[in-house]
């Protein structure tokens, strides 16, 4: 080796050292999400086309159709009626969710909290139960004959009303006790010096709740507001499991099932690349409204 | 949920290059010195139980041809995952392929073209399950292996108890519904399901529908025909006036129904004691059978509800040898019977009724239980299917279940299956005869 190499080395080493320890990374990105993700968008602009009556051999291709699926999935209002039952599903499992959330938060952050290990972790274990199981755990006691809750009050809760209530209960169930601990985590992580200077200026704990500890909180409460929103777009498990059991929810309820029926009952994977093409396009939109809105809130102290 | 697709990219990638492997694997000990190869092995799809054992006598009596049995969920999810199987390259040998799903397979060239292969054995078979797996065609796309004629199954103690006959007639039936209501308000004498299309199409075949047939060049598709719109309107009375309750079937709640006597019949196919004894144990030995009421007295029509046939995948290296193996599945005597005894299914070839003797344990009451089904099922009359019955059938479920939400007609909900299914066989260029 030549001492000019050996001079150049130095400067070409940082810049070769990166790439080689991101190519891992990169090679699993491209094998495994972009390449998907390319295949999903090459399938989504191609139909397959027959002949005369399909049978036999030749008698079957594929076709490029550029963005025909894409305006078939967007003209159709079963998409958009799906999109409507989900947003106002996602409305209140939001609200309702993230509501019990904070307020366990709080309530096990406060002091006095008796068995706190013990609320924690009841609150939390419904997360660990898998939502198909969960899901279908409510749907035997929803089910009319079978229902100790229908013993108590007379509701059908699989009715076309009802079934929304019922499922953002599963969700509600299931995803408290995981938001619950996002906030949690970050309220220990706050300094308790804020709280005894509070006390000392004569502060309540409710106060100190409202004043010092939601206001710390905002960075932690966006967090969990962005998985739970894309969390409700994505929507599925509770309405394709519920659904064998009541006539109420139909095979394109949410936008997902919608995909589902295309690709797996149908036989469509084109439609149903393009959907889901939609779909994601719909739920990046919306998750970076969201962050775009409350961005100075959640990031403005930094 | 990006770890999570990702995590099941890998698996799936991992799956597949362990199963390449356990594919080129020689078997050293069983390789004859002629055919370097070794023994053939095939891979066989098929839900019904216990095929394993069946699959186990081959293989024994069988070296060079060795068949191993995947287990699959059965119905539209297994028929999904053939075609998805096909199109990603690695579909298995053999697939068991329900009559109605068969029309999608040969569309989506999935299956093989046995004519030759199975000329022997077409004999074996009836002229109308034999016309299930040619379409109408010159070629022979499946083996049969069973049918589903459909009949009426009932409880005998209770319609003894309320004082009923067995109807011999729908309208018959829509009376007995009727008296059931009155002498007590919490049973049913039946229910109408909106999530088992199967079963109305069954219903269907027997006033006589003819939802798709091939004229020519080009399909016929006629769903919301009269015979189907008159089943429609019959149960849409029975349900509207409360007459038969609309649970659908296969639930907890229809098994509970079933078990506590709150539901006194189930037209179904001859398959059902299997389902009866596991879903509804409790009531072994109240049910008996009898022929489905007819649409007009005297006549002896029936439907089928399921069953199904043994396609050789279009892909398969193995042609030849798994066209053997489905064939001595479904016309071999010791086969058969193994097929009646350990799959407790009703098989399609002629020569099976032999080794059907005793009635099922759960209908121990009716010894005559096979010989009922021999009538019926000479009686049974079906129809081509169309190469999307899985759109029809979903549009039967999305259909009725609106119908019955909303009290909107059933009959709007055939016609919405017949609109899903020319809007989807035009999209995808079929020719359609109107």
């Amino acid at each position: 080796m030549t001492s000019t190499a050996k001079r150049r080395r130095p400067r070409g080493r940082p810049s070769l050292a990166p790439y080689l320890i991101l190519t891992p990374a990169m090679v699993l990105f491209a094998l495994f999400l972009a390449l998907p993700i390319g295949y999903t968008v090459y399938l989504a602009m191609r139909r397959t086309r027959v002949s005369g009556l399909g049978l036999g051999k030749g008698a079957r291709r594929e076709v490029f159709v550029g963005f025909d699926n894409f305006a078939a999935a967007i003209s159709d209002g079963e998409l958009w009626a799906g999109w409507l039952r989900v947003l106002g599903y996602g409305a209140l499992v939001l609200v309702v969710m993230l509501g019990l959330a904070l307020l366990f938060a709080l309530l096990l952050d406060s002091a006095r909290v008796r068995l706190a290990r013990f609320s924690r972790i009841a609150i939390f274990l419904p997360y660990a139960v898998p939502g198909v199981a969960a899901t279908l755990l409510w749907g035997f006691l929803y089910l009319p004959s079978l229902s100790p809750i229908r013993a108590v009050f007379d509701v059908d809760l699989l009715g076309a009303t009802t079934v929304t209530y019922s499922m953002a209960n599963v969700a509600v169930w299931g995803g408290v006790g995981f938001n619950m601990l996002v906030l949690y985590t970050t309220l220990r992580a706050i300094p308790r010096d804020y709280y005894e200077a509070a006390r000392l200026d004569g502060a309540s704990e409710l106060q100190i709740a409202l004043r010092i500890k939601i206001p710390m909180l905002v960075p932690a409460i966006i967090l969990t507001t962005v998985f739970s929103i894309i969390a409700t777009i994505q929507v599925f498990t509770e309405p394709a499991t519920l659904r064998p059991l009541t006539n109420t929810i139909s095979s394109t309820w949410s936008p997902l099932m919608k995909v589902y029926r295309d690709a797996f009952v149908t036989g469509d994977l084109y439609s149903a690349a393009a959907t889901s093409i939609v779909i994601a396009a719909i739920s990046i939109v919306l998750s970076f409204a969201f962050l775009r809105v409350v961005r100075d809130r959640a990031f403005g102290e930094g | 949920m990006r770890t999570q697709r990702l995590g099941a990219v890998l698996a799936a990638a991992l799956t597949l290059s362990t199963a390449a492997c356990g594919a080129s694997e020689p078997t050293p000990e069983a390789a004859p010195a002629t055919a370097p190869a070794g023994p053939v092995k095939l891979t066989y799809w098929t839900w019904a139980p216990n095929m394993d054992k069946i699959v186990k006598v081959w293989n024994e009596a069988h070296p060079d041809i060795q068949v191993t049995v995947s287990k699959q969920a059965g119905g539209d999810d297994a028929a999904a995952k053939f075609l998805t199987a096909t199109k990603a390259g690695n579909p298995p040998d053999l697939v068991q392929a329900e009559y109605q799903h068969l029309p999608s397979f040969i569309a989506a060239d999935a299956v093989a073209d046995l004519k030759a292969e199975t000329e022997p054995v077409k004999g074996e078979f009836g002229e109308g399950v034999w016309g299930l797996v040619t379409l109408g065609t010159d070629a022979v796309y499946a083996i049969p292996q069973d049918s589903g004629p459909m009949m009426l199954f009932y409880r005998k103690d209770l319609f003894d108890k309320y004082g009923i006959e067995v109807p011999k007639t729908w309208q018959e039936y829509g009376e007995a519904a009727r008296t059931v209501r009155k002498k007590d308000p919490k049973v049913y004498l039946g229910t109408f399901s909106s999530k088992d299309p199967g079963a109305f199409t069954g219903l269907a075949q027997q006033a006589g529908a003819q939802w798709w047939s091939i004229s020519g060049e080009s399909w016929k598709v006629n769903v919301a025909d009269e015979p189907t719109r008159k089943v429609a309107a019959f149960w849409d009375g029975l349900v509207k006036e409360g007459a038969i309750d609309d649970m659908p079937y296969f639930t907890p709640e229809w098994n509970k129904a079933l078990n506590d006597g709150k539901l006194l019949t189930w037209p179904s196919a001859v398959w059902a004691p299997g389902v009866l004894s596991s879903n509804a144990p409790k009531a072994e030995g109240k049910w008996a059978v009898a022929p489905l009421p007819q649409w007009n007295a005297g006549e002896n029509y029936s439907g089928f509800w399921g069953g199904s046939s043994v396609a050789v995948a279009s892909k398969s290296p193995h042609r030849a040898a798994a066209t053997q193996f489905a064939t001595w599945l479904n016309t071999d005597p010791a086969a058969l019977d193994l097929l009646v005894k350990e799959a407790a299914i009703y098989p399609a070839a002629a020569k099976a009724q032999a080794a059907l003797g005793t009635a099922p344990e759960y209908f121990a009451s009716q010894p005559d239980f096979w010989q009922q089904a021999a009538t019926v099922s000479a009686g049974a009359r079906g129809f081509t299917f169309g190469p999307n019955v899985s759109v029809t059938y979903n549009a039967f479920k999305d259909g009725f279940d609106k119908a019955l939400q909303n009290g909107t007609p059933f009959a709007d909900a055939v016609q919405g299956m017949q609109d899903a299914t020319v809007a989807d066989m035009r999209k995808s260029g079929f020719q359609i005869a109107s």
